[in-house]
């Protein structure tokens, strides 16, 4: 009796995490107007950063994750400034392939240096422990904390977007390059800011993938596919709107997965498609 | 040194396309059986670069979701030919239809994102359709399944034979696919898509039908890749939904073919295919790495001449070796 | 005339081989209004670019308090006291009219010009600071325009083409805070292809033809007739 809400439930908090992994996406799409094929890859690049920290220091993955933040920052921001600005503007073909070679590279350079086995990070304990809320639904404390640290993140990017000087000349030059260089804001050096905070998410969201799911050098893409559900469901640029679309993502999951296991994923991706058609522009579209 | 001068050169390469496409057409008779199943392969992927080249460097549709349409057409060749029994060489140009006909629906759900959505839109399609296909209990759900004996046997009954007969069909697709896919070109239409791939706004301004000819585009390669997905079934010998829908084979080194050789002309997906083959023959002991050399050299391409390797020899020739629309315009 | 504040020597520009401005020289001086005049395609805009440093290549000195600026990036010539108010008016629609302005006031030097200075001089900008500025009129737009160029600082303020495609009453409104402007000591240079507004707020000209500088002097000083026979090339 008490399964199906259960699901539903646990299906809500997996829901957090496709929504951290598409908090990045959703931000890079609003402010750069591009989709970062190697969105995913940078998330799994930056979990084996954290594995790597744990294991030659033998900290713990808040500390780990911590310290990735800074590191993620200044990757997304060097990045974009040296990588990705250069192709900005020239259509939309050279950042594909920039993006999409971009993704090959960091699969294949793990695959090289960290073989193909599937890792996981120790949380310290706080994976295994739950809450029980009545009803026969257990909570598991780690999909709580990620959940919860999807809407703060949410509140936090919201805040500095439409609250922060940052927030506005970012907005400003993704409203228009051009003028923004023109009146002596450098475009440049503001995207390359945002796709900073971009890492910063990336960094975050990594940190909770780590210690809630396995992963493996080719984990990537399947990342991307679902960050980008999220970011379309809910409405290009809406960060509320990528919140519930990775809700929605992981509710259709977790219900798939209650007809058989080996429909989890494709029920995902149906939703998807179904929500899509129905609503091209997305359930809170924004541009 | 003037261009003109060296008309010469185009000449001789024309001649030189003509001799190897004259030797490939015979080459079940000149070469071994290993090195016509290789020749086999690079039938199936000039096929489908052809077409990755023909959306993504003409109609500005860039997918990475093509692989879709080659396990499509291996799927329907599979449900044809071992299934419903059809004869096995008419089940070819079938799931070349089968291909076509989910090329339908699918387009109607990629061609609401924009371009830089779409990319990763026709993906999830791609990565839909394939989990669908494993979920079918009659082609061996997740692990797939192997061609019945008796189609394998209609296609010849020593291993030579047979080796032939499937090269021929795929330089049969593969010719196919250069051929009307040039002759596409060196129509009204060619002229709308050259017009729209130096200048999309500009096209639109005097009146080329960009939605209907991205909506041709879309649905010219389906059938196609559904060719190629049979052939390359009937060379493997068994469809499952990674082999069969693989991204890396069917997509992403038909990308990094078309990308390198040179997206946007008639000769890049042949040049890219043939310096894919090389890197293939003498890296792939390399591992991993011949996939980053490949991920470098095309990000390389697109920074430092986003013509390819056709485009920095193009810029020493005065003519295309293969001319492929009537007013190809100078792109200096 | 006052002590030279932006100081042009021999400046072309060029756009792949085709040249737009050849050899410009002009000066500006700061309390100065000087109108730079020419029909489309004289190379005005081109001129304006230069300056602020968004030209493709450019040839000459470029010479502002004394130092060429010919080379250095937007966000350094801002800093050091130029801003330009782009033609088309060139607002960000989805920022708010103060956010708009925000932008000018950040990418600017520090200087006694503050919000209030702005909305003392446009009071319907105060009303509508929270409002985005795609809500505005055309007129609203291109004070807000200028808000931003002023909030930058500037010793020189740039405006190109600030009445183009407003009503008459607009533009006058418009015009009237030019004085106001210049007795804070600010250069202006303006841009225009309506002579008479501009020739009347000027205190000198420069007339543009085919990117050379054909005439030059005070409006108050030549005739009508020969601004307008320099200005068609006849």
């Amino acid at each position: 009796m008490g399964e199906l809400p259960n699901q539903i439930v646990q299906g809500v908090l997996v829901g957090g995490l496709y929504a951290m992994y598409a908090m990045g996406l959703s931000l890079s799409v609003g402010v750069m107007r591009f989709v970062n094929i190697a969105h995913g890859d940078l998330i799994v690049l930056i979990s084996f950063l954290i594995l790597t920290l744990i294991h030659a220091t033998g900290m713990g993955a808040l500390p780990a994750t911590l310290i990735a933040l800074p590191i993620a920052f200044a990757g997304g921001y060097l990045l974009q400034r040296f990588l990705l600005q250069r192709v900005l503007g020239k259509g939309v073909l050279p950042i594909i392939l920039v993006t999409f070679g971009l993704s090959i590279i960091i699969q294949n350079g793990l695959l090289g240096v960290f073989g193909a086995d599937t890792r996981r990070v120790s949380g310290g304990g706080i994976e295994t422990a739950t809450l029980k809320i009545g009803g026969g639904i257990n909570v598991g404390v780690l999909p709580l904390v990620i959940f919860l640290g999807a809407i703060a993140m949410v509140m936090a990017l919201d805040w500095l977007l439409y609250r922060t000087r940052l927030g506005a000349r970012i907005r400003a030059v993704s409203d228009d390059p051009a003028t923004a260089n023109l009146v002596g804001l450098p475009s440049a050096r503001v995207y390359a800011t945002a796709m900073g905070i971009v890492g910063v998410t990336i960094a975050i969201s990594a940190g909770f993938m780590s210690i809630w799911t396995n992963f493996d050098p080719t984990a990537g893409p399947s990342r991307l596919l679902i960050a980008f559900e999220a970011v379309v469901l809910g409405g290009l640029g809406s960060l509320w709107g990528t919140l519930v679309g990775g809700i929605i993502i992981g509710v259709a999951q977790a219900l798939g997965a209650q007809i058989d296991v080996g429909w989890q994923l494709l029920a995902g991706h149906i939703a998807f498609l179904v929500i899509f058609l129905a609503r091209p522009e997305g359930l809170f579209p924004k541009y | 040194m003037p261009r003109q001068s060296r008309l010469w050169i185009v000449y001789l390469a024309r001649a030189g396309l003509i001799a190897g496409a004259a030797v490939m057409a015979a080459a079940p008779m000149l070469f071994a059986t290993r090195d016509v199943a290789m020749l086999t392969e690079f039938m199936s992927l000039l096929t489908i670069a052809i077409m990755w080249n023909l959306l993504a460097g003409y109609a500005d549709i860039v997918s990475v979701g093509q692989h879709a349409f080659v396990g499509v057409g291996a799927y329907a060749l599979f449900g044809f030919a071992a299934i419903a029994h059809v004869d096995p060489y008419l089940s070819i140009p079938l799931a070349a239809v089968v291909a076509l006909v989910v090329a339908l629906p699918v387009m109607v759900i990629i061609f609401r994102l924009r371009t830089a959505y779409l990319a990763v839109g026709s993906w999830v399609v791609a990565e839909t359709i394939m989990l669908a296909a494993g979920k079918l209990a009659a082609f061996g759900g997740g692990s797939g399944i192997s061609l019945p004996v008796s189609v394998v046997r209609s296609f010849g009954h020593r291993i030579p034979e047979r080796y032939g007969t499937i090269y021929w069909i795929a330089f049969a697709v593969a010719a196919l696919a250069l051929v009307a896919t040039w002759l596409l070109m060196r129509s009204r239409i060619g002229l709308g898509l050259t017009a729209m791939r130096d200048n999309e706004e500009g096209a639109g301004v005097v009146g080329v039908n960009l939605i209907g000819l991205r909506v041709l585009c879309f649905l010219w390669t389906a059938p196609f890749l559904g060719l190629a997905g049979a052939v390359i079934t009937l060379q493997k010998l068994r469809v499952s939904p990674p082999a069969s829908f693989s991204i890396v084979d069917w997509t992403v080194y038909v990308i990094f073919i078309v990308v390198i050789g040179g997206i946007g002309s008639f000769e890049g997906p042949i040049i890219g295919t043939v310096v894919f083959f090389l890197i293939r023959e003498y890296l792939s002991e390399i591992g991993v790495w011949h996939f980053i050399i490949l991920g470098a050299l095309s990000i390389a391409v697109v920074l430092v001449e986003p013509r390819g390797l056709w485009g920095l020899v193009r810029r020493w020739l005065p003519a295309d070796v293969i001319p492929n629309s009537r007013s190809r315009r100078a792109r200096e | 005339m006052a002590e030279a504040l932006l100081d042009i020597e021999d400046l072309s520009v060029f756009y792949g081989p085709f040249r737009a401005v050849q050899g410009v020289s002009l000066k500006v001086g700061a309390g100065e209004v000087v109108s730079i005049i020419g029909a489309n395609g004289a190379g005005k805009s081109s001129l304006m670019k230069a300056i602020i440093g968004q030209a493709g290549r450019t040839e000459g000195r470029i010479g502002f308090l004394g130092e060429d600026i010919s080379t250095r990036p937007t966000a350094e010539i801002v800093r050091a006291g130029i801003a330009l108010v782009p033609e088309g008016r060139r607002l960000f629609p989805s920022l708010t009219v103060a956010e708009n302005l925000t932008i000018g006031w950040e990418v600017g030097r520090r200087g006694e010009i503050g919000f209030d200075e702005v909305y003392e001089l446009f009071p319907v900008l105060a009303e509508r600071s929270g409002q985005l500025v795609r809500s505005l009129s055309g007129g609203q737009q291109q004070m807000v325009a200028l808000g931003r160029g002023l909030l930058a600082n500037p010793r020189l303020l740039l405006c190109d083409e600030i009445s183009l495609g407003l009503a008459p009453v607009v533009i006058a409104d418009l015009y009237r805070i030019i004085p106001a402007i210049r007795d804070r000591g600010i250069g202006i240079v303006i841009v225009e292809q309506d002579i008479t507004r501009s020739l009347a707020v000027a205190d000198r000209f420069y007339c543009l033809l085919e990117g050379r500088v054909n005439l030059s002097g005070r409006p108050a000083e030549t005739s009508r007739d020969e601004v307008a026979r320099h200005y068609f090339g006849m």
